[in-house]
């Protein structure tokens, strides 16, 4: 497997949301998006955008590309909401054996 | 023979309700898009199966959803899984206020609630009206309030930054629900013409196809502002034109039945003998330009009808003179509201006219009113009734 940073090309596991997966009509609660280079917040987002447009603009604001208000990241239990977009991810992300999950906020009743 | 269709945005989804010309029995579909918020569906008249639809979320935003099929099956125009090689993807829930130095306006403030300037910041798309002549063309009105328009069936939307560019905007404020344009009217007789109307900046037209807008609020008072007659800050809910006469319009302001007959340059009340003339709906018959519906509701701090009873009130005359319609509408313990997207009539004779409630329920009548059925009793809230009249 390669290393988080390494070049190579890389199959990376996203949760997705309900309602994301239902926009983006998948049916499982995954999805699998291909990469190459290192293995980020951003490039996974980039790569899960370029394989589901429809999901421009659901996770990471038009413009700004800031994560919605709403939205969490979090992978191998820590919280990756508040990192930089560029930071790496872990390598049991960029290897597939865990996934990368986005999480609807809990926000009101 | 003749079908009627009626599109119901709800805060859950969307459905659509169908029934033959008699408007008796009723069928409903959906939900679709189920737990998103649906603020508007509306058909196409160039193409009445040409449907769009306004998603929305908290959490994950815009979306925009298309059918041409009449509401069977839908598609996000421009978010298509995988584009054709060498195709660039579009997206369909792009929607960018337009800054640039050729086209756009600067993103100036707006008036936040407690008096201080605030940056416009895109919310959703309270209101979708499709072209009357090309069913790819459609206008979008937003909050923070700005109005969008695609050419190509909803892949991509560019913003007309002359209204945002008016000037006043520092000065309009949100309302309630926020700062949102919900009024969008296409002028039949005149393709250069729109009106649309802003909770809470008032009522707005545009006489060269959006380049340029003009307030139209002389007449409007308003007590909730510091100058009551001002040219903007009136929370105009909702506006109505029969498209014989596109001149004439009817306003249901916070408080105050409005009526122009100048095309919005003077307003005078019309609420005459109302109960209240405070509510959110207004609409015109579809064969009588001065036949006009509305809803009271109690006042701005109390959003249900009074003494617990569901009346429309319907003026022949054009306003000042009304009669409350209860046949069939419940008359005691009723306290739901009737939001400002919620009512439309269909163009059959006699005419149809519908309304849709908070407490989920749509009602119809199918003789002008003097008569109602609900035709669905337990939806959620309900955002927006829409009606299609199909031969």
């Amino acid at each position: 497997m390669s290393a988080p940073g390494a070049g190579g090309r890389k199959k990376v596991r996203v949760a997705l949301p309900a309602h994301l997966r239902t926009l983006a009509k998948v049916d499982a609660g995954e999805v699998a998006v291909e990469l190459t280079g290192p293995v980020t917040l951003r490039s996974v987002l980039e790569a899960l955008e370029d394989r589901y447009p429809v999901l421009r603009g659901t996770i990471r604001e038009y413009g700004t590309l800031q994560r919605r208000a709403f939205v969490r990241f979090f992978a191998c239990q820590r919280d990756y909401s508040l990192d930089p977009p560029d930071i790496l991810l872990p390598e049991q992300v960029a290897s597939g054996a865990e996934p990368l999950l986005i999480v609807g906020a809990i926000a009101g009743g | 023979m003749s079908k009627v269709r009626v599109l119901v945005g709800t805060r859950k989804g969307a459905f659509v309700l169908t029934s033959d010309g008699k408007r008796e029995k009723w069928e409903i579909a959906g939900p679709h898009f189920a737990g998103w918020e649906i603020f508007h569906v509306k058909g196409s008249k160039a193409d009445p199966n040409r449907i769009y639809a306004s998603q929305s979320s908290g959490w994950f935003g815009q979306i925009i959803q298309r059918s041409n099929d009449g509401g069977k099956t839908w598609e996000t125009p421009g978010g298509e899984s995988m584009p054709k090689p060498g195709e660039m993807p579009k997206a369909s829930n792009k929607f960018v206020y337009d800054t640039t130095p050729g086209t756009g306006a600067p993103l100036t403030t707006h008036q936040w609630y407690d008096g201080t300037q605030h940056p416009w910041e895109f919310k959703r798309v309270w209101r979708l009206e499709p072209s009357l002549a090309d069913p790819d063309a459609v206008y979008a009105g937003v909050e923070d309030a700005a109005v969008f328009k695609t050419t190509d069936g909803g892949r991509s939307w560019s913003e007309m930054p002359g209204l945002r560019g008016h000037g006043s905007g520092p000065k309009w404020q949100p309302g309630a629900g926020g700062m949102c344009l919900h009024t969008l009217i296409l002028d039949p007789a005149n393709p250069g013409r729109i009106y649309i109307a802003i909770s809470a900046a008032g009522a707005f037209r545009t006489d060269d196809g959006g380049a340029s807008w003009k307030p139209i609020n002389q007449g409007l008072r308003s007590q909730y502002i510091p100058d009551q007659t001002a040219e903007v800050g009136h929370c105009v809910h909702h506006i109505a034109m029969h498209p014989s006469r596109p001149n004439t319009l009817y306003m249901q302001k916070h408080w105050d039945v409005m009526r122009t007959d100048d095309a919005g340059d003077s307003w005078r009340e019309v609420s005459g003998n109302l109960p209240t003339d405070f509510g959110f709906v207004i609409d015109v018959h579809a064969h009588e330009p001065e036949t006009i519906y509305v809803v009271p509701i109690k006042s701005d701090s109390e959003h249900m009808p009074l003494e617990g009873k569901l009346r429309v009130y319907r003026s022949r005359t054009g306003g000042d003179e009304w009669e409350p319609l209860t046949k069939g509408l419940p008359q005691k313990d009723c306290y739901v509201n009737v939001l400002r997207e919620a009512m439309a009539v269909d163009s059959l004779d006699p005419c149809g006219v519908y309304f849709g409630t908070t407490g989920g329920q749509v009602y119809a009548s199918n003789d002008a009113g003097d008569n109602w059925i609900a035709i669905a009793e337990h939806l959620p809230t309900v955002l927006s009734v829409e009606v299609q009249t199909l031969q």
